[in-house]
């Protein structure tokens, strides 16, 4: 009995937005804008925090069966540290968002006609899809979250109608939709060899066999495809670029997150028997390739939102670098892996964070060229702030979330004698100060005049973000014991 | 027996997949994409008549599932499509 109030948790977590998004149509823009940051929010948070609460008490994942009906005929839910980590980073991003764009509204070209409505439409749904991924355990759900991220973000890309975003959102489109049919066509391979769904029956099954095998490589090319991996990220600086701020806030902290948290479901949670050093090292390589490549990319831009979402293809680049080195460490080695999870989490509270303050400077100042953003350190000195703060969480100097998360990485690279990975880390982190010396020279003591007032509520949201993905660094790491409940690999 | 529609199934797979990744016209990745989505269905199709259990003739799950799948696939095409349309058609983006 004592479990069924958490297990009811986990399932309010999906249902909310889901009530959420169905709502809105019906309340309009504005009713369901305040309903969404008065109600929705608060309520979120709630749940995800006392989700967290319940399983630092119980210190075990909870189990939800859905209807009351066990797999293999029922569909499971769980939540262990992990989704509860992953689900409060969610509602705060979410929430802070909603707020923020309730405040500036979404920009000239997309705050007309039906594009607010569809805003705080897909919001919520959006939200469902990545707190569906975050506790779905059984390879079906996963998919239906898959594609309610999709169907969710797509239209928000092109919410301004112009054809640039619109070609964006098709493109989008055309990786999102090959990552889902790969996803399943991996599913209806297991599901041939094993009869089951569940993602914990299926764990205890798996062998090595051929069509485990292609049916591994086939859901992780999906998964890579949506988690805009290099060199599957060709759809992404457009897309994440071209959205309104609140909208590539959202896709660049969480959207791609959720594909990334599926990846660490996969291959630790379900199919450890697969996971040889040397497939962990072809995932790690390809991290390491999207943070060169994205890094010099960022440096080469010309606009400061394209610059920012080349940014988030070099920073999910540090997220594959966890497969090699948790490998390497064993059931006893957490450091790679709350390293992994911390990079996932700061990530998404300074790339927010980001992409909020470069929306509102960019409203400032009537231009997002990064030459032309002298007038900025004086027109919203805030902005320039939580950008600069978000910025050092990215490039990892301490004391941030970011410098934990990379001085964990690089200490496992170490300690289990893959130094190369380590190097891979630095010269990341110089790539990031380089295109972040680019945007704060420009922005800090130039010449020039703003072309509009941006209010403080906005720009005190931005901060705020930046603030916390700081403030995650100056915690002891005994505090993130949470993220370890229901690792795997650990003793129950 | 259910061999010859494994073979198909596999044939529309690789055929979709060829067409989704060789062409840059979106129509036609959008056609390869439904081929390469039918391909998989089928692949479900043979995945429940082979596991036909308990005097059913195929198993319920993956017949649920491509229920499923067709919604998303019809859903996503239209989606492509009012895209596709907004982008070269007669309604002109609002540049």
């Amino acid at each position: 009995m004592q479990a069924m109030p958490a297990g009811s948790l986990v399932v309010l977590a999906v249902m909310l937005p889901v009530a959420a998004a169905t709502l809105a149509p019906l309340l309009g823009a504005r009713g369901a804008q305040r309903a969404i940051v008065l109600g929705l929010l608060p309520a979120s948070l709630a749940v995800a925090a006392a989700i967290a609460a319940a399983v630092l008490r119980t210190g075990a994942a909870i189990p939800v069966h859905v209807g009351g009906w066990a797999p293999p005929l029922g569909i499971a839910f769980g939540a262990d540290g992990l989704s509860a980590a992953f689900l409060l980073t969610g509602a705060v991003v979410m929430g802070a968002t909603a707020i923020f764009a309730g405040r500036t509204g979404l920009g000239a070209a997309a705050g007309t006609g039906r594009a607010p409505l569809a805003f705080w439409t897909l919001l919520p749904a959006l939200w469902a899809g990545v707190n569906l991924a975050f506790v779905a355990n059984d390879l079906f759900s996963v998919f239906i979250a898959l594609e309610l991220l999709t169907f969710g973000a797509i239209p928000l890309v092109c919410l301004d109608g112009s054809r640039e975003t619109l070609a964006a959102a098709l493109r989008y489109l055309m990786f999102a939709l090959l990552g889902s049919v790969l996803w399943l066509l991996g599913v209806a391979l297991l599901h041939g060899t094993y009869g089951v769904l569940d993602l914990v029956l299926l764990r205890g099954a798996v062998r090595p066999d051929a069509a485990t095998i292609l049916a591994a490589v086939l859901m992780t090319v999906g998964l890579l495809a949506k988690a805009a991996v290099f060199p599957l990220h060709l759809w992404l600086p457009a897309a994440h670029a071209g959205a309104p701020a609140a909208v590539s806030a959202v896709l660049s902290a969480l959207v791609v997150k959720a594909a990334f948290f599926l990846l660490v479901r996969l291959w630790f949670g379900t199919l450890p028997a697969l996971l040889t050093p040397a497939l962990a090292g072809l995932l790690a390589a390809l991290g390491a390739a999207a943070i060169l490549v994205g890094g010099v990319m960022a440096l080469r831009q010309a606009r400061l939102k394209l610059l920012v979402a080349y940014s988030t293809v070099a920073q999910l680049g540090y997220l594959l670098l966890m497969w090699p080195l948790v490998l390497a460490t064993g059931p006893e080695g957490a450091g790679a892996w709350l390293g992994g999870v911390l990079q996932a989490v700061s990530h998404a509270l300074a790339k927010a964070a980001m992409f909020l303050a470069a929306g509102l400077i960019a409203a400032a100042l009537g231009d997002d060229r990064v030459a032309a953003l002298g007038p900025a350190g004086r027109a919203v000195p805030l902005s320039v702030l939580a950008f600069a703060l978000a910025g050092l969480s990215l490039m990892g100097i301490p004391p941030s979330g970011g410098f934990t998360a990379k001085w964990l990485l690089l200490g496992a690279a170490i300690e289990t004698g893959q130094w190369w990975w380590a190097l891979v880390v630095v010269g990341g982190g110089l790539l990031t100060g380089g295109y972040l010396y680019r945007v704060l020279s420009s922005a800090i003591g130039g010449e020039g005049e703003a072309t509009a007032a941006v209010p403080l509520a906005p720009q005190a949201v931005a901060l705020g973000l930046a603030v916390l993905s700081v403030g995650l660094g100056m915690l002891p790491l005994y505090s993130f014991g949470l993220v370890q409940v229901g690792r795997p690999g650990m003793a129950p | 027996m259910t061999a010859p529609y494994a073979l198909l199934a596999a044939a529309l797979v690789g055929l979709g997949l060829h067409g989704v990744l060789a062409h840059a016209e979106p129509l036609r990745r959008l056609l390869a994409f439904n081929l390469l989505g039918s391909g998989v269905f089928l692949v479900f199709g043979v995945v429940a008549r082979r596991g036909a259990a308990a005097g059913l003739e195929a198993d319920p799950v993956p017949q649920a599932i491509v229920i499923t799948g067709l919604v998303v696939a019809f859903a996503a095409t239209t989606l492509a499509v009012a895209l596709l349309l907004r982008l070269h058609g007669g309604d002109p983006p609002q540049d």
